[in-house]
């Protein structure tokens, strides 16, 4: 049998996807189920003065109206307040299941309306009347803390969830009292919409005859959101409800967090007797009622000597959280953001200092990358200001800051990377130059000039940027991150159960989710390595409460870093197991029994040898079961791993500028990146296409526009602009491989890496472009208006 | 939630059988591909209380030559159908059509629900006004032709009366020393022309301009003929300066648009720049 592990090997799940078989929310179809529709505010800020729902009640097919001040159940829970154990002061405001009294955000829900078609719930929608007290609103980051601002909470003045500081401020101070250079700049990091293929939606169903829940919902993580709706939200007894996640069509971190419509169908089931209600957002609705990413306004502040060497960075970051708070809003561009603000170099002094506020926009959380791609826009932007402040080379000055490769495990000497509690993580590994070489010279770093007059021969503006990243992901250990520590209000280890049955075929059941990663045949190649049976053999189930060991589910590039090794343990005790049994078998001492592949020998007697098969087999009847040894191959492990992993690598941009009319062309994109080892390289590079795409469109396109009075400008895809595979070039991926030392097969993570690492080289390489005519800065995304207006500004015209 | 209020649906059988239906109903509109009316009633920013599906009069469909040389295509011709008809001779139809929307809109999409539907940002808008279109519009009570300039009045408003039905567009006779060619900046998200621009010219054997037609689409409440630019060409030799000169004048006596994704500055300036490279592209197909 050939070993599978670290081999391209084809995606088990694409057959049915590609094929138009899989089973998406959507998809899901119950005897006697009806439709939700829920009616989402017009206003950004507004009182609702009373709601009439008797017009609709009456419509055609309906079944009942629900109003929020209907329901006894509880408001959304927060599970990441910023600082963790350090008890600094949150000012949560969190949804309700359905607004009473006011509104925040265009979107907010309202109403909701069960019917037996969808058609007919919508119809009834437009008859619920709503007697609005609209109010002043404001959606800026800035102007959010202003005086005269409008205010959203009472127990939040100011408009202020939270002041949040990281890192040593005194010896930062120090490095600035008199730095050879000091650098600032304003950075604004825009809002974005994460827009997954597959909108989320969910189906509640009420058995009255059990008294039990299950809730069908487009989630990266059944396990937590039952657990949250049972213990905060519902009271209902944990055990009373089953969660799961059919087929997921990409969620970018949009479905980690507990929606206010997951427990509105549970309620809208129960007040129609059991009968299964769904809800699907629209495209448009998700605007509203999915969380936006990003939004941060950044002052940072760089000290440097004449060298280019950087010796302090002050941060002072505000970042909007939007009308409400979503589950973990605060955690990050907290602990996700300024723990990461050193990059890979040596910054010896460090200081951060956030500030969470409230507007009236829709929530704001974790949104690929989360925080780390803040983070990197900040530092390396950075780098690239030191480098054009002193006239040196981007790329040298960034060789000047790289840690050495003989200082890993890192500990940050600021303290980022220190929980408040004293718990402490490490830079796990890193060998930051050869990346950056390599990428250089796949670039043709050298030939920048000579491309650039050719290209302005052509009326074109060449630039170059680079993004020489990290990121921190595969967030552990429960200690450093969980509530005792960063905050994050649970645990963050992994589960896997292996049965091998009596045919030898295999289940491997995750407390993992797949949602496009490829999990159901990454950890079938983790497990036929580790067990020897063949791929085919065995399924990778996930995503179902029932049925699935507990699991945190997957976001943060975590599968890779926490779930395998979960994985791998429990093929060990499976191993284990069957090397014991086999002992048995073959009358030898354990000791004596050694393991390749599925084959358990006794050493020196080669052909004294059992199959894991025929030992599942034997186990399975236990006819003849030595005193003390359970029947069946059937174990689970549970995993908590010691560090985070730290990915890295070097990204090139190289793009092009219409003089004339701003518009930016990306012709060239280099990836060298060093995720660890692989489990399979062919699925890395969809994740690094994928991710880097996604940052990329952050660069030049995204970006959420609100109008003074909160309307969302940017409403639909109509005015919201994703990238698309003609508008870039084919990526030149490339790697090193530094294996992580924290977790058994050496893998780092690589779901967010791409989308972390390209935005910072797209804006470097537009700036680069820009920088001829003088320009230092420009905030993203690069539109071609705004592109054309920096450049008539630089010309000396007005725009 | 994208769903469409209640309405009535009728299909036409035939042509006589559609003017009848719109005729009969004060709120009836003609459906064909339906790729601009359901989205907007889908988002009930439309609620016609019928539809009068014409999609299958195989009569109004296709490209052929008229006998005194014109190009006739039938209303319901879609833009995919374009591409292998007559009408991808015009330099401007081809250049415009592979980038309008996407592959599904192109096959269900046609050119008598694009003219009449009166998008302002509508590519095709500025390319039938460049090569002066005219329009067959039939009701019962007989059939009338109009040009297209006049025909677009403003925003989703055009010269079709409620009882009548666009049945084709004629474009002129194909010319041996006519070129012509379309250019967009297109906005990111929708696809849709932040500017357009269509230009036609003919040179006569001296080579200098005899002929310019020049049709802005994007900039302004409507598609626009931009006769000052035409006027400031027709009389030169094309030569770079006098094209630039020519396009200067893009928005002349235009309110230009302004939005979020172009301010009315940026839309003009622009207008000015894609203006010229029309020309100049329409220019370089004469040879």
């Amino acid at each position: 049998m050939t070993d599978v592990l670290g081999k391209p090997v084809k995606r088990v799940e694409d057959p049915k996807f590609i094929t138009g078989k899989g089973r998406y929310l959507d998809d899901v179809k119950l005897p006697g189920m009806v439709h939700m529709a829920v009616l989402r505010s017009p206003y950004a800020h507004a009182n609702i003065k009373g709601i009439d729902t008797s017009a609709a009640k009456r419509a055609p097919g309906v079944l009942a109206v629900i109003v929020g001040s209907e329901i006894t159940w509880n408001p959304l829970p927060m599970a990441w307040a910023a600082g963790g154990s350090s008890g600094i002061q949150n000012n949560v405001n969190m949804p309700r299941i359905l607004a009473t009294d006011s509104v925040k955000w265009t979107g907010e829900g309202v109403a909701a309306v069960i019917a037996e078609t969808v058609e007919q719930a919508q119809d009834a929608l437009e008859l619920v009347q709503v007697d609005w007290e609209p109010l002043p609103a404001v959606t800026d980051t800035e102007k959010a803390t202003e005086p005269g601002a409008p205010q959203l909470h009472e127990n939040a003045p100011n408009n202020v969830v939270f002041e949040w500081q990281v890192g040593d401020k005194a010896g930062t101070d120090a490095a600035f009292e008199n730095p050879e250079v000091h650098i600032r700049q304003r950075l604004v990091n825009n809002r974005l919409v994460p827009n997954p293929m597959e909108v989320r939606g969910d189906i509640g169903w009420y058995n009255p005859g059990t008294d039990e829940y299950t809730i069908w919902m487009s989630s990266q993580t059944p396990h937590i959101q039952r657990l949250l709706l049972a213990a905060f939200v519902t009271g209902i007894p944990e055990h009373k409800i089953r969660c799961i996640s059919p087929d997921v069509g990409g969620a970018f971190g949009s479905k980690i967090f507990c929606y206010a419509d997951m427990a509105l169908v549970m309620w809208a089931s129960r007040q129609i007797g059991g009968r299964p209600v769904k809800w699907v957002e629209g495209r448009r609705e998700s605007f509203g009622s999915t969380i936006h990413g990003r939004d941060h306004v950044t002052y940072v502040e760089i000290a440097a000597n004449r060298q280019g060497e950087v010796q302090g960075l002050r941060v002072k970051t505000i970042a909007n959280l939007g009308g409400r708070l979503s589950t973990i809003g605060p955690g990050i561009p907290t602990t996700l953001y300024g723990r990461i603000l050193s990059g890979p170099y040596r910054i010896p002094n460090v200081h951060c200092e956030v500030t969470g506020v409230y507007t009236n926009t829709t929530f704001v959380d974790a949104y690929r990358g989360a925080g780390r791609p803040e983070a990197t826009y900040v530092v390396e932007r950075s780098m690239d200001l030191v480098a054009d402040e002193l006239g040196l080379d981007p790329a040298e000055v960034r060789r000047r800051n790289f840690l050495p490769n003989d200082v890993f495990p890192y500990d940050q000497p600021s303290g980022l990377l220190t929980a408040v509690n004293g718990q402490k993580i490490y830079i796990d590994s890193g060998n930051y130059e050869p990346a950056m070489d390599k990428a250089l010279a796949i670039a043709g770093y050298g030939d920048v000039a000579a491309k650039k007059a050719e290209a302005k021969s052509r009326g074109k503006l060449l630039g170059v940027g680079l993004s020489t990243y990290i990121e921190v992901c595969g967030v552990a250990p429960s200690k450093w991150i969980g509530a005792v520590g960063e905050g994050w209000g649970a645990a963050m280890w992994e589960s896997s159960n292996i049965r091998v049955h009596l045919t030898g075929k295999t289940v491997v059941t995750m407390g993992t989710q797949s949602h496009g990663q490829g999990h159901e045949t990454t950890y079938a190649q983790i497990i036929s390595h580790e067990l020897g049976i063949p791929m085919e053999d065995i399924v990778v189930q996930h995503s179902d409460t029932q049925g699935t060991p507990f699991g945190y589910g997957s976001y943060g590039s975590r599968t890779s870093n926490v779930g395998t090794g979960a994985a791998i343990k429990a093929a060990a005790k499976i191993r284990e197991k069957a090397r014991r049994y086999a002992a048995h078998m073959l009358e030898a001492s354990v000791d004596d029994i050694e393991v390749e592949g599925n084959q358990y020998r006794v050493k020196g007697s080669p052909d004294k040898v059992k199959t894991l098969q025929e030992i599942a087999f034997a186990l399975d009847l236990a006819f003849d079961t030595p005193e003390g040894m359970e029947p069946y191959l059937d174990e689970t492990a549970y995993h908590d791993t010691p560090n985070c992993t730290f990915p890295f690598g070097t990204h090139i941009a190289q793009v092009e500028i219409d003089e004339e009319t701003g518009v930016v062309d990306l012709v060239r994109y280099v990836a060298v990146d060093d995720v660890g080892r692989k489990i399979n390289p062919m699925i890395v590079d969809g994740q690094l296409h994928g991710g880097i795409a996604q940052g990329v469109g952050q660069a030049l396109w995204e970006g959420v526009v609100y109008n003074e009075d909160g309307q969302l400008l940017t409403g639909s895809l109509m005015d919201y602009a994703l990238p698309r595979a003609s508008w870039l070039p084919s990526f030149e991926l490339d790697e090193t491989v530094t294996p992580s030392p924290v977790n058994p097969l050496g893998v780092k993570g690589v779901g967010e890496a791409g989308c972390i690492a390209s935005t910072a080289a797209v804006a470097n390489a537009v700036i680069d472009a820009l920088s001829v005519l003088g320009v230092r800065h420009l905030d993203m995304p690069y539109t071609a208006q705004k592109v054309w207006g920096a450049i008539q500004i630089a010309k000396g015209g007005v725009a | 939630m994208s769903i469409p209020a209640a309405f009535g649906y009728t299909r036409a059988g035939s042509i006589d059988e559609a003017l009848e239906a719109l005729a009969a109903n004060d709120d009836a509109k003609a459906i064909a591909g339906g790729q601009s009316l359901l989205p907007l009633m889908k988002l009930r920013l439309a609620q016609p209380g019928t539809l009068v599906d014409i999609g299958r009069l195989a009569e109004l469909r296709g490209v052929s030559t008229l006998d005194d040389g014109r190009v006739s295509v039938g209303a319901l011709t879609t833009y995919a159908e374009l591409a292998d008809s007559k009408a991808w001779h015009y330099g401007v139809i081809s250049d415009a059509v592979p980038s309008i929307a996407d592959v599904q809109v192109r096959n269900r999409g046609t050119i008598g629900g694009a003219v009449a539907h009166g998008d302002p940002n509508s590519d095709m808008a500025a390319v039938l006004l460049a090569l002066d279109a005219e329009l067959v519009l039939q009701s019962k009570g007989g059939t009338r032709n109009v040009s297209i300039n006049g025909f677009l009045e403003g925003p989703f408003q055009t010269g079709i009366r409620h009882d009548e039905l666009l049945t084709q567009v004629i474009l002129p006779a194909p010319l041996p020393n006519a070129g012509s060619a379309y250019v967009a900046l297109e906005q990111p998200a929708s696809g849709y022309a932040m500017v357009g621009v269509a230009a036609v010219v003919v040179k006569g054997a001296d080579g200098t301009v005899v002929w310019a037609s020049v049709a802005l689409t994007g900039v302004s409440d409507v598609a626009y003929r931009a006769s000052a630019v035409e006027q400031a060409l027709v009389g030169t030799s094309g030569d770079a300066a006098s094209v630039a000169a020519a396009a200067a004048h893009a928005t002349d006596g235009r309110q230009v648009n302004s939005d979020i994704h172009a301010g009315s500055q940026y839309r003009a300036a622009m207008a000015a720049v894609y203006t010229r490279r029309a020309i100049e592209a329409a220019l370089a197909r004469l040879g």
